[in-house]
């Protein structure tokens, strides 16, 4: 059922087409193809000599055992924030929407901790769950857990995923709640004379016509994940214990501007571009056959 | 189209004309907030307002790494301040640039201006210095550790609070006792690799790392794994595992538990004064950093922490003459002993250290002259005049990671340390590459 518009020469499309080509040359072309270009040098951080290496960077990372860790490391962590985020998400957004009462207040305070910016939210969970004097970290001291993320992995690895999931959560809400009021009252109601259970409605009616927005936001939450988590393992772990929680794109940070390195930095970056590429190009392909539209 | 040309070149010579008239102005961007920014703010207000040929304006440009990376693209834009503070691990990142900055001791000479290199301590410039021993960047901030304690903490747990702590040696059987009485945190550090790995060779006088320590080249290796830091790392690790040894994180988060009252013991840079005097709601003093007595060549001398501050390429000749009067104003001893007395960094010339101690702030403020003492109590080695290493933030980064292993009990002290050098080797053989 694809809608098709024919125009008739392709001057006006071309001019409709032509400022956001321009704006994705200059804004992201432009830089991409910049950072293949660095990708094959190895600069010094000055600008003031430069070694043409082709594909040594690349050879480089992957032959180190630990860059091909921080894969895992991020896989792990990019599927756990879009889980955790993505179902609380929908099952505050199923609350809400049989709310009645007070839903206008209820979605308003939901909505709120979307307008904290990553950093911010790096460093209230930091706080909070401080070993020493975190407010949390102390109550479970109390019950008899020493929390130390410090030196534990799995605790930092959770720690900077409920950190990233929690100002995502609102994102996810909003999106699932119009999802779910674009649901007919009527086929939901019809269902239930039908005699099915809430548990069967939402399996057979809800959850398919809710996929087109799952599937929106799966993509969505797997790009943040990867790149717009800076802010908060750079606040609360910086990509510690050990390695516990360096992700690719923390990586590129470290590389690039801890290190100055700016042509390791640069291949980093194509890796994660091809990988985020795939990755969207895989979701497309094999997921959205499964949604239904 | 007449109106608007004859307008730009008014607007043109009247920006021009102002510019003459003023006095030169000298940039300078540093990392410095709160009090210490307070305190380099005055300093150069104070020039300023001693001379009319030059102003200095002084750019807070975020911390230390931000600070390096604004230098670095205001430099690749040909935007460069004349004055970077640049932390001590950049140093290696900042001598290989040629072209992108001047020495200290050029633009000292070319001013005419009085400058003996004599003057200033040689364990705190000597980390700023060439083989020859000119001055590259002048050390503006430096600290180094030494050890804090908590003596009613000891006192609770009925140690006499005057016990002998200078060795390592003595140590175990304090912890012991510490964790025996209920202390939650004997013992508790900051800057892990710069205690116990960099200063630690430094003060028993083994290398960190060949080629002295990388200021004879670029090629130099990292050979920190060797006995006597494993044997330590080995024992701090037991410590850890018994609860002795409590790690807060990387940086100096565990100042916070110290200035509570949480940590009986706690090894930090002499920097950290200020803090703990502002702070501290119990009686503390300070003390010499412990070493290995069984080490014979141990306590040679520690080495510094901090910043220096880099003169960039690029600017005309006279304005160079306006940086070397600031540095030689911020070398006279008032202005050195005070910016010591105020902050606990080290005085870098010997006069000022002389000037406090004869104003009497050693003897109104015990401990503030330890620091002083352990840097300057032997001449320098090769394995203590400091660390030359490129990629160095990121090469402690990696010392970092592999030690959280040895706390947590995952990795022996040989495999952790064997593994940082052959992963901080990469980066030193990488750094080499860029800087053929």
């Amino acid at each position: 059922m694809e809608k098709r518009v024919i125009f008739k020469g392709w001057m006006l499309p071309a001019l409709l087409l032509l400022p956001q080509i321009v704006i994705t040359a200059i804004f992201f072309f432009y830089p991409a193809g910049q950072a293949i270009w660095q990708s094959m040098f190895v600069p010094d951080p000055f600008g003031l000599k430069t070694q043409f290496v082709g594909l040594g960077n690349f050879e480089y990372l992957l032959g180190d055992p630990y860059y091909r860790a921080s894969f895992v490391t991020t896989a792990i962590f990019s599927s756990l924030v879009t889980v955790v985020s993505m179902g609380v998400a929908l099952y505050l957004a199923i609350l809400a929407d049989r709310l009645i009462k007070g839903s206008g207040t209820y979605r308003t305070l939901l909505i709120w901790p979307y307008a904290v910016a990553p950093a911010v939210a790096g460093v209230l969970w930091m706080f909070m769950f401080n070993t020493r004097v975190g407010v949390v970290a102390w109550y479970l001291g109390l019950l008899g857990y020493d929390w130390n993320h410090v030196l534990n992995e799995a605790e930092a690895m959770g720690l900077v995923v409920v950190a990233s999931s929690w100002g995502r959560i609102s994102y996810n809400f909003l999106f699932f709640l119009a999802g779910l009021q674009a649901i007919p009252r009527s086929v939901i109601e019809a269902a239930a004379i039908d005699g099915a259970k809430f548990w069967t409605r939402f399996r057979t009616i809800v959850w398919p016509l809710l996929s087109p927005t799952t599937f929106f936001l799966l993509v969505v939450n797997v790009v943040y994940a990867f790149f717009e988590t800076f802010g908060v393992i750079h606040t609360i772990t910086a990509g510690g214990p050990q390695q516990a929680t360096t992700i690719l794109v923390y990586k590129v940070y470290s590389d690039g501007f801890v290190g100055q390195d700016l042509g390791s930095s640069a291949a980093q970056s194509v890796i994660l571009l091809v990988l985020v590429g795939l990755l969207t190009v895989i979701q497309f392909k094999f997921i959205e056959r499964r949604v239904h539209y | 189209m007449k109106i608007k040309t004859l307008n730009l070149a008014l607007v043109a010579s009247m920006a021009w004309g102002t510019a003459a008239s003023a006095q030169t102005e000298i940039q300078w961007w540093h990392a410095f907030t709160g009090r210490l920014g307070e305190l380099l703010d005055a300093q150069v207000a104070l020039f300023n307002s001693n001379q009319s040929d030059y102003k200095v304006v002084a750019t807070h440009k975020g911390n230390y790494s931000e600070t390096l990376n604004a230098g670095i693209a205001a430099f690749r834009a040909g935007e460069q301040p004349h004055l970077l503070q640049v932390f001590e691990v950049g140093t290696a990142t900042m001598m290989a640039a040629t072209g992108a900055i001047k020495p200290v001791y050029e633009v000292m000479q070319a001013s005419g201006l009085e400058f003996d290199p004599n003057a200033y301590i040689p364990a705190v410039t000597g980390y700023y210095t060439n083989a020859d021993g000119q001055m590259l960047s002048f050390p503006y901030n430096s600290s180094t550790q030494v050890l804090y304690v908590n003596r009613d903490k000891l006192a609770e747990a009925g140690i006499d609070p005057d016990v002998d702590l200078s060795t390592w040696e003595a140590w175990d059987g304090v912890l012991t006792q510490l964790k025996d009485a209920g202390v939650t945190c004997p013992y508790t550090t900051s800057w892990q690799s710069w205690v116990h790995l960099e200063s630690f060779s430094a003060y028993h006088d083994v290398p960190f790392a060949t080629k002295e320590n990388g200021f004879g080249g670029f090629d130099t290796e990292l050979v920190f794994n060797g006995p006597l830091q494993v044997a330590h790392i080995d024992q701090l690790g037991k410590w850890a595992q018994d609860g002795k040894f409590i790690y807060a994180g990387r940086r100096n988060e565990a100042g916070a538990n110290f200035r509570g009252g949480e940590c009986a013991l706690f090894t930090e840079s002499s920097a950290g004064y200020a803090g703990v005097k502002a702070e501290a709601q119990f009686a503390f003093d300070i003390r010499h950093l412990p070493y290995w007595d069984s080490v014979e060549a141990a306590p040679q001398n520690t080495i510094i922490g901090g910043a220096s501050v880099w003169i960039m390429e690029g600017k005309p000749a006279e304005e160079y003459a306006g940086v070397a009067a600031f540095l030689n104003f911020l070398s006279s001893s008032e202005v050195q002993a005070k910016w010591h007395q105020d902050t606990g960094y080290l005085p870098i010339t010997t006069a000022a250290g002389e000037l406090t101690k004869s104003q009497g702030f050693y003897d109104a403020n015990p401990g503030t002259e330890i620091a002083g003492l352990q840097m300057t109590r032997n001449t320098p080695t090769e394995n203590s005049k400091g660390l030359r290493l490129g990629s160095f933030d990121q090469v402690r980064t990696i010392i970092d990671e592999e030690l959280e292993g040895v706390w947590s009990g995952q990795k022996t002290a040989q495999a952790a340390l064997d593994s940082a050098v052959e992963r901080g080797n990469q980066l030193l053989r990488r750094f080499e590459q860029a800087n053929r």
